[in-house]
């Protein structure tokens, strides 16, 4: 079947065995990212997101046409450009502004920050700062499918700049070796923070590595969602069936600066602005959808519509939530004890902070 | 009773545990097949298969980030270190990852590295270690370094069984040189506890792992040659501490010296030194002293080595000190 054959009803079908439905559901996932990182936005110039901001702006389709070819038992381990992934998997709008706003009933109770959050049942993993790291754990987590003949597979995501890290290559060459039901993206955005990709690896492609670990590489246009999906389900089929790891490198651009603050100075003029008009996944798709995939202008705004209405109640939500108790700090460090003791010059303090500590008198102090 | 080695301890302690539970495996470089550069893991292959003994790639921080992952869906992986100075290389992976998985993510994560570790054995720099000390400062993990051969059973069965990350120290000096016979039946020795190694009234020392031996050579010279009633303890877990332990033997003898293989700057005795002056200072009646290793790398010729590590009379040299102050 190609791309554009038509369905008995007259409407083309969907490619890559979706449905028209999923074309759809990919849409909202890809809006619903967006939307909600363009409302922590907010949040953030509102000082309410009380860390740094991690945006995926530009690179919506990598995480969400990826996390779509995983089933529900699967597990992925996103990174800071994947919210989308999460989304996908299960993760609420609600989740992640009270993750972002340090609540008390984050799903972290405020001890992590942005989108370090996971949980396995709905099938991710938390990241951690150290890049690279989740390449090893994944290949545990899959090592564990395979121990238990589970037709389970893992897929993690890691960065052009991770791929310089001994984690990555440990990992991945850990998991190629014990045939683990992994698939390792590689989402090349062209920056590591004011890196360009040609300064972080002299290799032709991140596809190529693959040659060095014994498995396949491939590489694919990550702001084309369905080509996106495409390629990972291969990958994921191969993990499955027991024939090991894919790495799969994904081309796209990070538009934003590596956080909120970031002004990308380094960045070449017109360079943004270029993606910006003319390689936007979520511009690119919304156009296939109307066009080849014949879905009325109307139904993508009823999704937008959908997608605006989750996030504002989402943002409700968030707000009444409560900041967590100054004690719970010293809760959950080990299974047994499960609560560290106070320092003697804490005893029987509340707060640890007077009300005219600031952090932005720190430094300034002169008696 | 037969009596078994101190690394056949460790050994029999993971039969039991890999029989007793099927989520118990084991993973490190040359463990499987070859049974283990020290032959720890010997004859583990053989009996549970490879699926469950896994030789892997030199990768220390795919072994513990893999043992991590693998711990989360409910596995305990025991990881091998060939010699713990290689735990260096996952160090990132045990203090940022699993040391911090249950805090932030609520990710229970049971697994034990372990592997030979300390010196007397004309090592050199990078086969002598104990960095033990690097550990410490970690909250999330758990730190035990037996100096028994009961103790090397009953701990690492411990390990394997506490539901966090539990960092097995053994001493590869002591691995065929002492035996003891094994208690019957499941015998597991609590995470957490110090243990008296010999009573004492006049004078304690605190020590853990193979310098444990070296107190109890050094109280036996002092009792015969002075009449000093030295008192041993093993700490045999170092995070945590027992707190206890050692206030009481403080309380008991008002005299204290620690003493340990690590170098002295930085390491564990500091922090020992440091509780008991905040827990009991008004007990003392003379300065708290460390007894360790030169700082400096551990050079391989025994001229060197004997020379920076601490020795019997090091010892004995300081409690004559401390008494007679």
């Amino acid at each position: 079947m190609t791309a554009t054959a038509k369905a008995s009803s007259g409407t083309p079908a969907a490619p890559h065995g979706l449905t028209r439905e999923q074309l759809l559901e990919l849409y909202k996932w890809m809006r619903l990212t967006r939307t909600l990182e363009e409302r922590l936005v907010n949040l953030y110039r509102q000082t309410k997101v009380v860390g740094g901001l991690f945006r995926s702006l530009g690179q919506e389709g990598c995480a969400v046409g990826s996390a779509f070819a995983l089933e529900r038992r699967d597990i992925l381990s996103p990174l800071i450009r994947n919210l989308g992934s999460m989304l996908v998997k299960g993760a609420t709008p609600v989740e992640v502004l009270r993750q972002y706003m340090a609540k008390a009933d984050s799903m972290t109770r405020g001890r992590e920050l942005n989108i370090h959050i996971g949980d396995l049942e709905r099938g991710f993993v938390g990241q951690i700062s150290h890049l690279g790291d989740m390449v090893p754990v994944m290949a545990g987590i899959t090592l564990s499918f395979k121990m238990r003949n589970e037709a389970r597979v893992g897929l993690v995501y890691v960065g052009d700049g991770a791929t310089s890290t001994g984690a990555f290559h440990e990992g991945i060459n850990f998991a190629a070796v014990q045939r683990c039901p992994l698939v390792v993206i590689v989402e090349n955005n062209g920056y590591a923070y004011s890196t360009p990709t040609s300064k972080q690896t002299a290799a032709r492609s991140f596809a190529d590595k693959a040659i060095g670990y014994g498995v396949p590489g491939v590489r694919a246009d990550g702001n084309d969602v369905l080509e996106t999906y495409r390629v990972t389900k291969e990958a994921v089929a191969r993990a499955r069936g027991g024939e090991g790891v894919t790495l799969i490198e994904l081309m796209t651009y990070r538009r934003k600066g590596h956080a909120e603050h970031d002004n990308q100075s380094y960045v070449p003029p017109g360079e943004i602005e270029q993606w910006a008009a003319t390689n936007d996944p979520l511009d690119r798709y919304a156009k296939a959808l109307t066009t080849v995939y014949a879905f009325p202008a109307s139904a993508l705004e009823a999704v937008d519509a959908q997608v605006q209405q989750e996030v504002d109640a989402a943002t409700d939500l968030a707000e009444q939530s409560p900041a967590p108790g100054a004690s719970e700090a010293l809760v959950g460090v080990y299974g047994d004890p499960p609560v560290m003791p106070t320092l003697w010059y804490r005893e029987g303090v509340g707060s640890a902070v007077e009300k005219n500590e600031r952090a932005q008198g720190w430094g300034t102090f002169n008696g | 009773m037969a009596e078994v080695t101190y690394l056949e301890a460790i050994r029999e302690g993971l039969f039991e545990e890999m029989e007793r539970d099927p989520n118990v495996f084991c993973l490190g470089e040359d463990i499987g097949a070859y049974g283990g550069a020290f032959k720890v893991t010997d004859g583990l292959m053989q009996k549970f298969g490879e699926r469950r003994v896994i030789d892997t790639p030199i990768s220390e921080a795919a072994i513990v980030g893999a043992a991590a992952g693998a711990a989360h869906m409910g596995l305990r992986p025991v990881c091998e270190m060939q010699f713990i100075d290689f735990i260096s290389c996952a160090y990132d992976m045990l203090t940022n990852y699993v040391a911090t998985a249950r805090y932030r993510a609520f990710l229970p994560t049971p697994m034990v590295v372990r592997g030979p570790s300390g010196g007397y054995v004309r090592g050199g720099p990078f086969h002598s270690q104990n960095p033990e000390a690097a550990f410490l400062h970690t909250p999330g993990l758990k730190i035990v370094y037996p100096a028994t051969a009961r103790d090397a059973k009953g701990l690492i069965k411990a390990a394997i069984r506490d539901d966090d990350c539990v960092l097995f120290f053994e001493h590869k000096y002591l691995y065929r040189r002492i035996k003891d016979t094994m208690p019957a039946g499941d015998h597991v020795v609590p995470i957490g506890k110090a243990r008296v190694a010999r009573e004492g009234r006049d004078l304690s020392i605190i020590t853990y792992a193979a310098t444990v031996w070296k107190a109890l050579e050094a109280a036996e010279q002092l009792e015969k040659e002075e009449g000093l009633s030295v008192e041993v303890i093993d700490l045999r877990s170092l995070l945590p501490m027992d707190d206890e332990a050692i206030v009481a033997t403080v309380k008991k003898t008002n005299r204290v010296l620690v003493v340990h293989e690590d170098t002295v700057t930085g390491g564990i005795a500091g922090e020992i030194t440091a509780r008991i002056n905040e827990l009991c200072f008004e007990w003392l009646d003379a300065p708290v002293r460390r007894v360790g290793a030169h700082d400096v790398p551990l050079p391989y010729a025994p001229q060197l080595e004997d020379f920076v590590l601490p020795q019997t009379s090091d010892i004995v040299r300081a409690a004559r000190w401390i008494s007679a102050y």
